[in-house]
């Protein structure tokens, strides 16, 4: 499998340094033709790349590219134009192994990271209604088991865990975050047990932004036998991630939150355990041999993966990851520590805004997710909305950590590669207006 | 400061309502009840519906919490209501309805809705419109309930 060189990918030309820093940000940001309008009089000020990234033209004409030249089914037909569908797929699928640190067969294509998670919940509740054979003995689980998450955790890490739950007769456990809603080692060791059989966790919050300890809760996990599910959604866009390194045994992430289309996910799982799962989805494509009464699967990646794939936007993907490499998501990384750091100076010194999470700048990235006294989110949203500061509000999917903080919604702004500190001044002076034009001060 | 478009939206008689909210707090008995829930946001309502004994609408009683276009828009329904008849109540229902959905145009004759008129600019905003039908469609909710 041929890996493009990384100089192909069309960016700054600037020396590099350990950071973006404004100037290549700016550059960077000419390359994302959706954030070059205007909203309600102003220039956007896009601080929602939390729930869904822009997309760079380099995507854009991949996915345009590949439908207007290439165009065909993977891993079926003999024509020139599905052999060369195939071999993009699967070049695709090598890079964004790559990206992550691990092997090409150990990454199932998905719609988006909720789907991945479901697979592997079902792949448990598969084997517990007995498919799968001896091989899957691991994924069995019935009443006296335990399924452990966090109070942390986003919706759809939540409620495939649940629904497994019920359907297994395992018990659902979770650990509780403390008073910063941060997930620490101390409480998962007092949750993690012998019982313990499978554990899911975020890497990174969607609230708070806030970096989990797996190290040492994957040691904890692995030390009673229980495997570890490991929700990569807000790291993979923002860190370098080496899921091999980090000894999680799943992983999922999104490609829309990472400068590629919607409609395509990442499922990391170790071969040996990838290949010892029974099927979720089951169709064409994912079979050795089919008679009327019973079927074979092939081993992973393909036996997780029936029916048509999404060809195009696996292969966008990919582009992205391309772009990603080529700025580099340490100097990514960096820049939005930068960006996050400025963010909590500026929300400290504004009365009435209480920060969600920790407020040291080095235990998050670059997010902050606000509750302002007085005044609910939506209107919150709507005055920085009105401004051209577009920001997330509600409960990002993630009520129970907002219910444990003591609020119903909050106000999110999320920053990428793409964004400056004038964008984040931009949102700190609405916010700093909110309240005295709702009347609060 | 805000833009006469976000000034249209959050009139004055809104913020008021937001803040003083009329008939907030459920009072005991009511024929029916409802609660109604915007699962984006998290915003609530609860409203029970009071009738006279001729079967008009004494009033309605609520409580919940939401932004504050949720949080006036069922206050001023609150005093839209008292003495009107349950044909004369979905009426004043429908023609709001039309109103948030009409995207900025309005209706043609917006005065059976009394200072709830004022809620027009919210049909600019999409994602508002049910904010502002959160208290409206559990008032909706009773009056069937209750039939």
């Amino acid at each position: 499998m041929t890996i493009h060189d990384l100089s192909e990918t069309p960016t700054t030309g600037a020396p590099r340094t350990d950071t973006l820093g404004d100037e290549e940000a700016l550059r960077l940001r000419g390359d994302f033709p959706a954030l070059h309008q205007s909203v309600n009089g102003h220039p956007l000020v896009y601080l929602d790349s939390g729930a869904t990234s822009q997309k760079p033209f380099v995507v854009l004409d991949a996915e345009r590219r590949y439908l207007e030249t290439t165009n065909a089914a993977v891993h079926r037909g003999a024509h020139a134009l599905a052999a060369a569908a195939t071999e993009l797929f699967e070049e695709a699928r090598a890079r964004v192994a790559a990206f992550v640190g691990v092997r090409e067969d150990e990454i199932v294509w998905t719609s988006n990271a909720t789907e991945g998670i479901n697979l592997v919940a079902y792949a448990f509740s598969n084997a517990s209604a007995g498919r799968g054979g001896s091989a899957a003995e691991r994924f069995r689980l019935g009443e006296g088991d335990e399924i452990v998450v966090t109070e942390a955790e986003h919706h759809s890490n939540l409620v495939p865990w649940q629904e497994l739950a019920f359907r297994t007769g395992a018990t659902l456990r979770f650990v509780p975050v403390d008073d910063e809603g941060v997930i620490t080692a101390e409480a998962a060791s007092e949750v993690i047990g012998e019982r313990t059989r499978v554990l899911a966790f975020t890497h990174v919050s969607n609230v708070t932004g806030a970096v989990s300890p797996v190290d040492e809760i994957v040691r904890m996990a692995h030390a009673v036998g229980a495997l570890v599910v490991l929700d990569a959604c807000q790291s993979a866009p923002h860190l370098p991630l080496d899921l091999a390194a980090l000894d999680v045994d799943f992983a999922v992430f999104s490609g829309h939150k990472m400068l590629a289309p919607t409609g395509i996910g990442v499922l990391y799982g170790r071969s040996g355990l990838l290949n010892a799962m029974p099927p979720f989805l089951t169709g064409g494509s994912m079979i050795t041999t089919v008679t009327m009464e019973r079927s074979e699967y092939l081993p992973a990646p393909q036996r997780f993966e029936a029916g048509t794939q999404r060809v195009s936007q696996a292969i966008a993907l990919a582009d992205a990851v391309r772009y990603l490499q080529a700025v580099g998501m340490d100097r990514i990384a960096a820049h939005e520590r930068a960006l996050g750091e400025r963010l909590l100076a500026g929300l400290a010194d504004i009365p009435g805004v209480r920060v969600l999470g920790p407020l040291d700048a080095a235990r998050r990235t670059g997010l902050a997710a606000i509750d302002v006294d007085g005044v609910h989110a939506h209107d919150v949203g709507q005055y920085l909305d009105d401004r051209g500061v577009a920001a997330r509000v509600g409960h990002h999917c993630a009520q129970p950590l907002h219910r444990r903080l003591g609020v119903t919604a909050s106000t999110r702004a999320s920053t990428y590669l793409y964004n400056t500190t004038a964008d984040v001044d931009a949102f700190l002076e609405g916010v700093a207006g909110v309240r005295s034009f709702f009347g609060e001060a | 400061m805000g833009s006469p478009e976000l000034a249209n939206l959050y009139q004055q008689v809104i913020l008021d309502h937001s803040k003083r909210k009329k008939g907030f707090g459920l009072a005991e008995g009511g024929v029916a009840e409802s609660h109604q829930l915007n699962p984006t946001c998290g915003d609530e309502i609860t409203l029970r519906l009071h009738l006279a004994d001729d079967d008009t609408i004494e009033r309605i009683s609520w409580e919940g919490a939401g932004c504050s276009i949720s949080m006036a828009s069922a206050s001023l329904l609150s005093e839209l209501v008292p003495g009107l008849t349950r044909d004369e109540a979905r009426e004043r229902i429908a023609l709001f309805r039309e109103m948030m959905r009409s995207k900025g145009a309005g209706v043609e004759d917006d005065e059976p809705l009394g200072d709830a008129a004022a809620l027009e600019g919210v049909s600019r905003y999409v994602a508002r419109v049910k904010c502002a039908m959160l208290g409206w469609v559990a008032f909706e909710d009773t009056l069937s309930l209750s039939s």
